[in-house]
């Protein structure tokens, strides 16, 4: 049953590839949709069977051992799915809300020819499979198909639109970026090979936990670390985090669902599910963990802080994506893997409503991202504007939406483990979680239109219509003439991702509020070695500190995201006066934020130009040019050589031949005599 | 009243017999003449085959000397033939100006 969760999407790739650029949009987009909704029906009904199981050794779980991948003598891989409730929650995240961003593509890409439709959803459906081989495969390996194949997915459909330079551009970078961490992943997986001998995910936790904890300092820091902290690589590639953020702004030159689906909801989670997935493992590594937490609040803030001078609606999502799996990396980096998990499932849903609202909005003025030229949107999409409200508002941690019950969470699990100093830049984090999303909220939805304002559409800068070919379809003729809302399938799509923001914060409501956290008793499980006994685990999370101080705490927080919203209110809400002349004051600070810490300009200059000098001056001209053409071409040279003199032997004369004939055979006889 | 040859007298006159054909091969300026020492030489191979055959009492070497001569038909057929284009194409049938066949 596992198997047909992945298999189903995968049918639906496989027509859509082949003979769907010849059907019609409705049946193509239809069948795409139908699949993902069919993935997501059994994956309720293989969740509720894993529900009814019986626990052993403290673990429910599903296995499925499909075939035998790998078989060479010792070395043994089965391509086997496990199902159990981190990989359960997951699943239902990305077949539930991927079939919510399929049906509104089906609206929002209608503008594309047939067989550029078909071929939209066949990448989509693609994506899906292999992610959801990635959350159920038991093994590292099985992992890594799924990692390798979202990434392909990934730089598909970032260049969807490969005419446009830009985009192919992007696609590249996402590819390269991510291969680097790709790099740490596989060294990683290859370190644990070595020392275990298996890379099952259980297995591997099983064999962990009989070991000593590893030392906390560098110095002490052995083999689990090591690999940890390449494995943590490829998260920071997969999930952009610093250094290897830099691929995901630039990934929204594709289609803005496919930001909903694979940049913000499914696949840049990826490296916190992974992380989550081997709990065993990195908790016996607590120098990664503490390298974990501080690099996960690093990219929080500086995420944030470039998200509050962009333009570009989209952009301004990507570097809040950013900051906001900077905030699960600190949850998982501080131990709470179960926080990390709920903020991820949480922020899937009101990051796609995000971004989903932002394509509304961008479909409704025909291509145009720039925020400077929106404003005055609230009574013309009234859809899109209170879905895009609740969206904002559950980032930005409000009670009772979803994001505070999962970012308090974390912020409660980073205190209460004695992380002070990464508490207090969380907060600070949240503060412009809530000043940069509110900011965008003014920005787009208030004041008045700004649309005619837009300067002539290719006198634009590269991003402003960045994804979309509807400004072909409608040409810019009066852009503010037919504002029209989201259309059915869109506005669906967004109501229910509006509902969920809402309430799929209530399986995590603290022990504090006098909730249950049933979220994190369902996965704690997950996060322990199998005992074989049956024996119950001890459970070492169990830090139940003050209740006064998490209440405390909690207050404080919500206090925060007033403060930033109140902030962006002050600055935005009646134009940007104000905030011009803060930007003027701090021009200093503005020009290095509006150019995202000059990152891309660095990497750049220290990697990207180095090494195009190297390839170019040493490897191509020296290397190639010089010696390997040196060494064919040295080859031929010296056998044409040889053959000028040789050839001066055969004199075409017979009586020449006749007489060496001769000289030979009376010089083997004569040796044959007288030896 | 001449002695009984001996194997030694038939393989002394074999030796001089292709000596003469060899020394045509290399001294003689017509391909004619060549082509005719080269029977000579194949002939006095034949000679030592069919001694030796007599004196060990075998036949093994006469049926060779036998395929000798066949293969020296054949030889004499096909190298007229060649001599007589040859000279259709040159006017001449001195070695000397058959070289072009070279680097």
């Amino acid at each position: 049953m596992l198997l047909l969760i992945p298999l189903l999407p995968f049918l639906g790739f496989l027509i859509n590839a082949t003979v769907g650029r010849r059907w019609s949009q409705g049946l193509s987009g239809g069948i795409a949709t139908a699949a993902m909704a069919g993935a997501f029906g059994v994956s309720v009904a293989a969740v509720w069977t894993m529900l009814g199981l019986e626990p052993i050794g403290g673990v429910r779980a599903i296995d499925q051992h499909v075939f035998t991948w790998i078989a060479s003598s010792t070395l043994e891989i089965p391509f086997a799915l496990r199902l159990d409730p981190l990989s359960s929650i997951m699943i239902l995240v990305i077949t539930g809300i991927g079939t919510l961003i399929h049906l509104y593509s089906t609206a929002y890409m209608h503008d594309e020819t047939n067989p550029d439709f078909a071929r939209y959803f066949s990448y989509l459906n693609l994506f899906a499979s292999f992610m959801l081989i990635l959350v159920l495969g038991a093994s590292f390996p099985v992992m890594f198909i799924g990692w390798e194949g979202v990434g392909l997915c990934s730089y598909l459909l970032i260049g969807f639109y490969y005419t446009k330079q830009s985009a192919a551009d992007a696609g590249k970078k996402a590819f390269v970026v991510n291969r680097i961490g790709d790099f740490g992943f596989i060294l990683g997986m290859l370190i644990l090979f070595t020392a275990f001998g298996t890379l099952d995910f259980q297995l591997l936790a099983i064999q962990v936990s009989q070991l000593e904890v590893e030392a906390g300092t560098m110095a002490g820091a052995g083999l689990l670390t090591g690999a940890t902290l390449l494995l943590f690589l490829g998260a920071t590639g997969k999930s952009a985090q610093l250094p290897l953020y830099v691929w995901l702004p630039d990934a929204m030159e594709g289609p803005t669902p496919v930001s909903a689906l694979i940049h913000a909801a499914t696949m840049v989670t990826a490296g916190v599910y992974m992380i989550a997935r081997n709990a065993v493992l990195f908790s016996h590594a607590p120098f990664t963990l503490e390298v974990i937490a501080i690099v996960g609040v690093l990219t929080a803030l500086v995420a944030g802080t470039i998200g509050l001078v962009q333009n570009d609606i989209k952009r301004v999502l990507a570097y809040s994506t950013v900051s906001q799996l900077g905030y699960m990396f600190l949850a998982v980096g501080v131990g709470a893997f179960a926080g990390g998990v709920f903020h991820l499932y949480t922020h899937a849903f009101f990051k796609a409503l995000l971004f989903l609202g932002s394509g509304a909005v961008i479909h409704a003025l025909h291509g145009q991202q720039d925020m400077r030229f929106m404003g005055g949107l609230k009574d013309k999409l009234p859809i899109t504007f209170w879905t895009f409200l609740i969206g904002t508002i559950a980032i930005s941690g409000l009670p009772p939406f979803a994001g505070f019950f999962s970012k308090d969470e974390i912020l409660w699990k980073t205190w209460s483990s004695g992380h002070y100093v990464l508490w207090g830049l969380a907060v600070v984090a949240a503060f412009l979680t809530a000043t940069y999303m509110f900011r965008l909220l003014y920005m787009t939805f208030w004041g008045t239109s700004r649309a005619n304002s837009a300067p002539e559409h290719e006198g634009t800068s590269a991003h402003v219509h960045g994804s979309t070919g509807h400004s072909a379809a409608h040409p810019p003729s009066g852009p503010s003439a037919h504002l029209h809302d989201a259309p059915r399938p869109m506005a669906i799509a967004l109501v229910l991702l509006a509902v969920g923001s809402i309430v799929a914060g209530f399986f995590g409501v603290p022990h504090a509020l006098g909730g249950h956290n049933q979220i994190e008793a369902f996965l704690e499980p997950s996060f322990h070695a199998m005992t074989l006994s049956g024996e119950e685990v001890a459970h070492a999370a169990a830090v139940h500190g003050d209740v006064a101080i998490e209440l405390g705490l909690m207050g404080l927080s919500i206090a925060v995201a007033i403060a930033g919203i109140l902030l962006a209110t002050a600055l935005f809400k009646n134009g940007f006066g104000r905030a011009e002349a803060l930007a003027a004051q701090f021009s200093g600070v503005h020009k290095v934020l509006y150019n995202k810490y000059y990152v891309d300009e660095l990497y750049d200059a220290v990697f990207v130009q180095p090494i195009k000098r190297l390839s170019t001056g040493a490897l191509w001209k020296v290397m190639d040019a010089g010696v390997i053409d040196g060494i064919v071409n040295g080859v031929g040279l010296t056998v044409r050589g040889w053959s000028a003199v040789l050839r001066r032997v055969q004199t075409g004369s017979v009586r020449a031949y006749a007489m060496s004939i001769f000289v030979g055979v009376v010089a083997i006889l004569g040796y044959y005599l007288w030896r | 009243m001449l002695p009984e040859p001996t194997l030694n007298t038939y393989l002394a006159l074999s030796a001089v017999l292709f000596s003469i054909g060899t020394a045509g091969v290399f001294l003689r300026r017509n391909l004619i003449t060549i082509l005719l020492s080269v029977e000579v030489m194949l002939n006095a191979v034949n000679l030592t085959f069919v001694a030796v055959d007599r004196f060990l009492g075998t036949v093994d070497g006469q049926i060779i000397a036998f395929f000798v001569i066949t293969v020296a038909a054949a030889e004499a057929a096909v190298g007229l033939a060649i001599l007589i284009a040859l000279y259709r194409h040159r006017e001449t049938l001195s070695p000397d100006a058959f070289t072009t066949l070279k680097w």
